[in-house]
C-alpha cells in the first residue's frame, strides 16, 4: 500500500501530497499528519474522491486509511 | 459536511457582527478587525515606529492569540512545535506587511472594506486572488518549507504570555507606552470591549480554522468551498450589521463607491499589487495574518515569528515611508513593494523542489 507521510507539513502540503499519489489510482493509502486540521483537510478531499477514511490516533499523530 | 458548512457560515456571521459592533464601539471605519493595521498600531504604541497617528497596543491582538490558546487548549489541540524554515517565514511575515500597508488593510479588511461599501477593496481583491494563484502555482509543484518539530511547552505558551503582557502595557499605560492622540491609532473601543472581541473570534478562527487565504486557496486548488461559505457570510453579516447600525444611528457605517473612503486610497494599480504581494506571501506561509495569530495561540512558534515580521514589518513600513495614506501610495512604497515581490518570488523559487 502507497504511505505518505505528511506529518509536520502544514495544509494545503498534505492534500496537495494526497491527490498527487491518488494519480496512481490505487484502491487503497495510508496517510500520515500529524494535526487535526490536515486530518479534517485530508479527509474531506479523500471522501470528495470516493473514498472511506478510518483514522487512528497515537500520540498525536494520525493515520488515515483510505479505501475505496 | 452539511454540518461544517453550516458552522462556518454561522462562525462567519458572528466574527461580521462582531467587526461591524467594534466600530460602532470606536475603532476606525471598516476596521473593526485589521491584523496589519493593529499589529502596526501595536509596533508604534511600543515606540518601534515614530508614526503618530498610528500608536496603540489594540487589545484585539492579545485577544485573538489568547482565545486561540483557550480553545486549543480545551479542545487538547495546544501543539506546541516549529522549525520549519524560521527566518523565512520572518521575511515572507515582513514583505506581507508591506503588501498590506500599500492596500491599507489585512485581507480580513479587505472583506470589511469590501462590507463598508469601499469598491477599492473590490479592486484589491483581484490582486490578492493573482497572488493566491501565483502561491498555487509553486505549491503543486513542491514548493514547501519543510516539516515543523515537536518543542516544548514552554515554547509554545511564550506567545500567549507575550498577549497578556500587551494587555497588561495597555491597561496600565506607563510612560514609555504610546497612545496615539489623533489619527486611526486614537480611534479604538474600551479595552475591554476590544478584549472580548478578540477572545470570541479567536476562539471560533481557532475551533473552524478560518482564514482569509484558504478560502480561495482550496477553492482553486481542490474545488473546495467550506471556507468560502464563511467568506461570504462575513461581508454579508458585516454589510446588514451596518445597514443597521447606521439606520438606528443615524450617522453612516457604509459608503458606496471609490473615492473619500475611510482610510484607504484609490491607486487601482498599486491596490492591487500590495494584495498580490501580501497574498502571494501568505499562500507560502500556509494563512493569512489572522490564521498566524490563531496557529501561534495553538503554541506554534514559526507562526509566532511570522507575526514578529509582520511587526518589524510595519515598523519599516512606518519609518521609511512605505505605508500608504489616504493621499495614496509612496514612491518608497512603491519600490518596496517590487522588491518584496522579486523576494517572495525568489523565496518561492529556491523552495520549489525541480
Amino acid at each position: 500500500m502507497e504511505i505518505i507521510d505528511a506529518r509536520g507539513l502544514s495544509c494545503p502540503e498534505p492534500v496537495i501530497l494526497t491527490r498527487q499519489a491518488m494519480a496512481s489510482k490505487a484502491e487503497a493509502y495510508k496517510v500520515m499528519v500529524d494535526n487535526n486540521t490536515s486530518k479534517e483537510n485530508v479527509t474531506r478531499y479523500a471522501e470528495h474522491q470516493g473514498y472511506k477514511v478510518s483514522v487512528e490516533e497515537k500520540d498525536g499523530e494520525y493515520t488515515l486509511s483510505l479505501t475505496r | 459536511m452539511k454540518n461544517e458548512q453550516m458552522t462556518i457560515i454561522g462562525a462567519g456571521a458572528v466574527v461580521g457582527i462582531i467587526a461591524s459592533l467594534l466600530v460602532y464601539f470606536g475603532n476606525p471605519a471598516n476596521m473593526g478587525f485589521c491584523i496589519a493595521c493593529f499589529l502596526r498600531d501595536t509596533a508604534g504604541g511600543l515606540g518601534l515606529h515614530a508614526a503618530k497617528v498610528v500608536q496603540y497596543i489594540r487589545p484585539e491582538i492579545s485577544g485573538l492569540i489568547l482565545g486561540a490558546f483557550v480553545a486549543a487548549l480545551v479542545h487538547k489541540e495546544f501543539a506546541p512545535r516549529g522549525g520549519s524554515a524560521p527566518f523565512t517565514r520572518f521575511v515572507l511575515g515582513f514583505f506581507a506587511m508591506v503588501g498590506c500597508l500599500m492596500f491599507l488593510g489585512c485581507p480580513f479588511r479587505m472583506l470589511l472594506r469590501i462590507a463598508g461599501g469601499d469598491l477599492n477593496a473590490l479592486v484589491g481583491l483581484v490582486g490578492f486572488v493573482g497572488g493566491i494563484v501565483a502561491g498555487i502555482f509553486f505549491l503543486n509543484r513542491g514548493y514547501s518549507l519543510k516539516r515543523t518539530y515537536k518543542l516544548t511547552p514552554v515554547e509554545g505558551g511564550l506567545m500567549p504570555a507575550l498577549a497578556v503582557v500587551l494587555l497588561v502595557l495597555v491597561t496600565l499605560g506607563p510612560a514609555f507606552i504610546r497612545f496615539s492622540a489623533a489619527g486611526p491609532g486614537s480611534k479604538h473601543a474600551a479595552v475591554a470591549i476590544s478584549l472580548l472581541a478578540g477572545l470570541a473570534v479567536g476562539a471560533l478562527a481557532q475551533r473552524t480554522r478560518f482564514c482569509m487565504i484558504a478560502g480561495i486557496r482550496d477553492f482553486v486548488l481542490f474545488k473546495e468551498t467550506k471556507m468560502l461559505w464563511g467568506f461570504g457570510s462575513l461581508v454579508v453579516a458585516a454589510l446588514l450589521c451596518n445597514m443597521l447600525l447606521g439606520a438606528v444611528t443615524g450617522s453612516a457605517f457604509i459608503k458606496l463607491g471609490f473615492a473619500g473612503q475611510p482610510i484607504a486610497h484609490n491607486d487601482a494599480l498599486w491596490n492591487v499589487l500590495g494584495l498580490f504581494l501580501a497574498g502571494f506571501a501568505c499562500v507560502l506561509l500556509g494563512g493569512c495574518p489572522m490564521r498566524q495569530l490563531v496557529l501561534a495561540g495553538e503554541g506554534n512558534s514559526d507562526s509566532a515569528l511570522t507575526i514578529l515580521g509582520l511587526i518589524v514589518g510595519a515598523a519599516f513600513c512606518h519609518n521609511f515611508g512605505l505605508a500608504s495614506s489616504a493621499a495614496g501610495p509612496t514612491l518608497n512604497g512603491q519600490i518596496a513593494v517590487v522588491l518584496g515581490i522579486a523576494v517572495v518570488t525568489a523565496i518561492a523559487w529556491f523552495n520549489t523542489k525541480r
